[in-house]
């Protein structure tokens, strides 16, 4: 079970204000799918334009990520720079 | 528009070209005659970017007419190596990684070498404000003053050059 | 001249000084920036902009301007055909199109002084700027608002009428200049604050200031019949530009070329476009090449500064100066269009510190200035600049030194930022002890002089990137990089491949390649590219030394285990063969026989970034006349991973901090009454030049290499701007003996002051 949790105020919309929940993923790509099948628009928000730090590592583009049995996944809005 | 011939003397060439009587010496450079080396930051002479030398003197060729050229003997920053062998200026900035975009890099040069023209020796401090109308944003200049400091002394070395 | 870095034994090329390969382009006026290109039968375009801080467009009149013998073409913002909206990836950043569009050529309102609203192209600039003025645009004017808490405060003219704050529960039912609220923190932090020990606290604002790259925005388009087009322009990115021109003018991507001129500056603000659509609807209408450049009053006016802020802070500590919670309200302005970087604002303000409990809220505010572009760190500086003025508030009060406060609340490697990244590969602490040690921080100061220490941080990101690297048939190597060069990039690309390939630096060239000729790749920003296209420049390199090895192994008859490369030079371990060792030159000049061209390109998305952290010391007196600020001594020291070219790193540093001590004490965007931006130039926008200067020392703390890059690189061009704001502020403040707490500290703020203390 993967503890999801943003930083994001967006996430709050679509979750009817729930800043954290577990789901049951073994990969960001069905991450998305669950996300998405719960609250609809919020995988394809964290699709389209989220960064995730799983584990304490910010990956840009998540998608292609596994996700361990206790996974820690923080949704963030995407960094860019200067 | 009536267009005025002017005929000048461009890093040692004569050369003869048209000039509209609100044209600036930049635009006559950089338009008429392809000398892009020149590069307009402000047009309204703040940011040095377009430094040439005019009969000895420095000067931003953004505030200069075009048509005022006449007769002039102009230096740019393509005339400043010589026969492909770079000025000690040239060669100091790269020492130094004096630049980091580029772009303000060949008023700087020729900011720079109208100050070594007159002063081979300058305190960090008068290159400083010699320097004070070169607007340069990428290197904070502590580079750029250390490469003018280096060419200079590379220069009093060779002399007479 | 920067301390403590010192090439490891085992690099020949990776962390020496070599001259970079575009430099001599660079001193002898051959490089060609944006407005540099010109093509037969090119046509100037110019553009038309408002002279209303806010105001409704009701009619836009051309005939009088298209009747003009010379006028080719004249577009509106419906020319645009942004399609079905939505947000673009274009590299590392989205980026609202529609917002953009709208930028580019207003629809419907102009939401500030210099938003554009037509544009013309025509046979001379003359002729095109006689079009302009015949352009007739009636508007209706409406009110103005460009304070971001007068933009905040109940009754302001509202922007958008369909804004609604995004991030709020329930959904507002009244549109607001709040584009969207962001929360973010842990702990309990009331709780912490009941407990403390000292609280301090303040209220922060900052000035909107420019990027002032000195190249103004310039491109030349040229659309084919065929609809096939060609852009030349300075950016940031190549693929970005071509992205976004695609999309708002509704094109394929592979029906654009987009030609990366060599670019005069950027700093996050070329990481968008504002005349290449323009330029390119422009040519569409009349079949001919059209150039447009900015002028520099055009780019103050019109290009993306960086947002001006107003901040509250609070923070709680021990009597030992162990931080254990703050709290903090950001509101930063976002110009005519949502997008301010007040997230990573309030994502970066405590990275430094470890601090348990942590409440921070942050507003994005629209408001009648120029939509807000990249700025090095976007967000972070203005942060930094009232988290690091409470800590030395938080010194003063306990009567710590500055540098060991911030040792004991320095965050290490396991600690767990805000944001949800684990902190690795840190040396903060270490650069925080390189300072304590430097000479500068044990110099007596004069009478009248004080010092300032402030700290910083910056994620540095990775990301999409290709590279090739090509063998010449004579043993030298070519690097195709995938990223516009802003400042010295082609050098650290060809060192990394030189270093890789065994070839000394003089025998590897670098070009930057057009969006045809290279794999995609995000923009130059974020500090990415050393990082992630040098990643791809160096797995490239390896490839090309596997081929290399192979075609020995193939030659001698052995086995490719058997076959060692060290220094360009393949060696058979193998004893049984009685062979010469193989040269690189050797073997790319068989290579017609040995299987064909040796070259590999790699395109990947380069995870493992790791972050950056500064600490400046700042020494300055000032004038009791006049207010006016000296600063006497500075010095920058950063956790930079590994220099690979150290002497290009130290000039990102200085140039930050350069930039960083402008912001802190000049720059500013002014407006009036009107809401019209006053100080549309250089002579009144004051940036720093020379003589406002000391000689800028660096410390490149290379205690930490990164483990996830081949030569251990970290970002290493945004975080030194961070710490100067508060570096320089903190020394002002002792001097004034009052904490200063409004950017910039102009003269005129400073002597008021002073004679108020």
């Amino acid at each position: 079970m993967a503890r999801v949790v943003s930083i994001s105020s967006r996430f709050r919309d679509l979750t009817g204000g729930l800043d954290g929940l577990d789901v049951d993923a073994r990969s960001v790509r069905e991450l998305v799918r669950m996300l998405e099948a719960r609250f609809p628009g919020l995988g394809a928000l964290v699709e389209g334009e989220m960064a995730l730090a799983i584990d304490g590592e910010i990956h840009q583009d998540a998608l292609m990520e596994p996700l361990g049995p206790h996974s820690e996944v923080v949704l963030i809005p995407r960094i860019s720079g200067g | 528009m009536s267009r005025k011939v002017v005929n000048a003397t461009v890093n040692g060439e004569p050369v003869e070209f048209l000039a509209g009587g609100g044209q600036s010496l930049l635009d006559a450079l950089r338009d008429e005659l392809r000398l892009t080396g020149s590069k307009e930051g402000c047009g309204t002479g703040d940011c040095g970017a377009c430094s040439v030398i005019v009969d000895g003197r420095l000067v931003c060729a953004c505030l200069m007419l075009a048509p005022e050229a006449e007769g002039k003997r102009i230096e740019t920053i393509e005339g400043l190596a010589d026969n492909g062998h770079l000025h000690p200026l040239q060669h100091q900035f790269l020492e130094h990684a004096a630049l980091q975009c580029g772009f303000c890099t060949p008023g700087l040069l020729m900011a720079s070498k109208a100050l070594l023209d007159r002063n081979p020796d300058p305190t960090e401090t008068e290159v400083r404000y010699w320097l004070a109308g070169n607007i340069c944003r990428c290197t904070g200049y502590d580079k750029v003053v250390r490469a003018v400091m280096d060419a200079a002394a590379d220069l009093r070395q060779e002399k007479p050059r | 001249m920067s301390d403590g870095n010192q090439p490891p034994a085992n690099l020949k090329v990776v962390g020496t000084r070599p001259i970079r390969p575009d430099g001599v382009d660079k001193v002898t006026g051959r490089a060609q920036f944006g407005a540099d290109f010109h093509l037969p039968g090119m046509l100037t375009g110019r553009i038309k902009r408002s002279p209303h801080a806010h105001a409704r467009i009701v009619k836009i009149d051309v005939s009088a301007a298209e009747k003009l013998p010379g006028v080719k073409a004249i577009v509106t913002g419906a020319e645009f055909d942004v399609g079905a909206g939505g947000d673009i990836e274009a590299g590392e950043h989205a980026a609202a199109m529609k917002d953009v569009a709208d930028n580019c050529l207003a629809n419907g309102k102009v939401f500030y002084k210099g938003h554009a609203v037509a544009a013309v192209a025509a046979t001379s600039p003359e002729i095109a700027a006689e079009a302009v003025d015949l352009i007739e645009v009636a508007y209706e004017v409406l009110p103005h608002v460009v304070d971001v808490d007068a933009a905040m405060a109940p009754g302001a003219p509202v922007l958008h009428e369909d804004m609604f704050t995004k991030g709020v529960m329930p959904k507002p039912a009244k549109a607001s200049n709040v584009a969207q609220k962001h929360v973010m923190g842990r702990g309990d932090v009331a709780g912490a604050f009941a407990a403390a020990d000292v609280v301090v606290e303040g209220r922060y604002t900052t000035a909107a200031v420019h990027q002032g790259y000195i190249e103004p925005h310039a491109c030349v388009a040229a659309w084919g019949a065929d609809g096939q087009s060609t852009i030349w322009c300075s950016s940031q990115g190549q693929f970005l530009v071509r992205a976004m021109t695609a999309r708002i003018l509704n094109l394929p991507l592979s029906d654009i070329k987009v030609i990366p001129a060599e670019i005069g500056g950027g700093f996050g603000g070329k990481t968008t476009v504002y005349l290449e659509p323009v330029a390119l609807a422009l040519s569409r209408k009349c079949g001919r090449p059209v150039k447009l450049v900015m002028s520099r009053e055009e780019v103050f006016l019109a290009s993306g500064p960086t947002s001006g802020s107003s901040m509250d802070i609070r923070l709680a500590a021990t009597k030992d100066g162990k931080l254990t919670a703050a709290e903090m309200t950001l509101r930063y302005q976002a110009g005519a269009f949502a997008g301010s970087p007040v997230n990573l604002g309030c994502m970066t303000a405590f990275a430094c510190y470890d601090v348990e409990h942590l409440a921070l809220v942050g507003y994005d505010v629209v408001s009648n200035r120029p939509k807000v572009a990249a700025y090095r760190a976007p967000g972070a500086p203005m942060a930094a600049f009232a988290v690091e003025c409470a800590i030395d508030d938080l010194a003063r009060k306990l009567n710590i030194d500055p540098i060991d406060l911030r040792i004991r609340n320095a965050v290490k490697d396991g600690a767990k930022t805000v944001y949800g990244a684990t902190v690795r590969h840190s040396a903060f602490v270490e650069t925080l002890e390189a300072v304590k040690a430097h000479p500068h921080y044990k110099a007596k100061l004069g009478p009248g002089q004080a010092r300032g220490v402030a700290a910083g941080f910056w994620f540095n990101i990775g990301g999409e990137s290709s590279a090739a690297v090509h063998v010449d048939e004579d043993g030298g190597a070519t690097v195709v990089s995938s990223n516009p060069d802003i400042g010295g990039s082609r050098a650290s690309m060809a060192m990394m491949a030189a270093e890789t390939l065994g070839l000394p630096i003089e025998r590897v060239r670098c070009t930057v390649a057009d969006t045809t000729s290279i794999g995609f790749s995000g923009s130059t920003g974020g500090s990415r590219v050393t990082f992630a296209t040098g990643m791809a420049v160096v797995e490239a390199a390896q490839k090309v030394v596997a081929d290399l090895k192979r075609r020995a192994a193939q030659t001698w008859e052995c086995d490719v285990a058997h076959v060692d490369w060290k220094d360009g030079v393949a060696t058979c371990l193998d004893p049984s063969k009685d062979v010469k060792p193989l040269s690189l030159k050797a073997l790319a000049g068989k290579s017609a026989r040995t299987g064909g061209p040796i070259a590999a390109e790699v395109s990947l998305n380069a995870q493992g970034a790791a972050a950056g952290y500064g600490v400046h010391v700042c020494d300055l007196e000032i004038d009791p006349e006049t207010g006016r600020t000296t600063i006497l001594r500075y010095t920058a020291a950063q956790d930079v991973g590994r220099a690979i070219h150290p002497a290009y790193v130290e000039g990102q540093l200085q140039g930050g901090a350069a930039q960083g001590v402008g912001w802190a004490l000049n720059e500013e965007y002014v407006y009036n009454a009107k809401g019209l931006l006053d100080n549309a130039s250089f002579l009144d926008y004051r940036m720093p030049v020379a003589s406002d200067l000391p000689m800028i020392d660096t410390i490149l703390v290379e205690a930490k290499p990164n483990p996830r890059h081949p030569y251990g690189a970290k970002g290493v061009g945004e975080v030194p701007i961070v710490p100067s704001l508060a570096a320089v502020a903190n020394a002002v403040s002792a001097i004034v003996g009052r904490r200063m707490t409004s950017l910039p500290l102009s003269p005129a703020k400073v002597l008021a002051a002073t004679r108020a203390s």
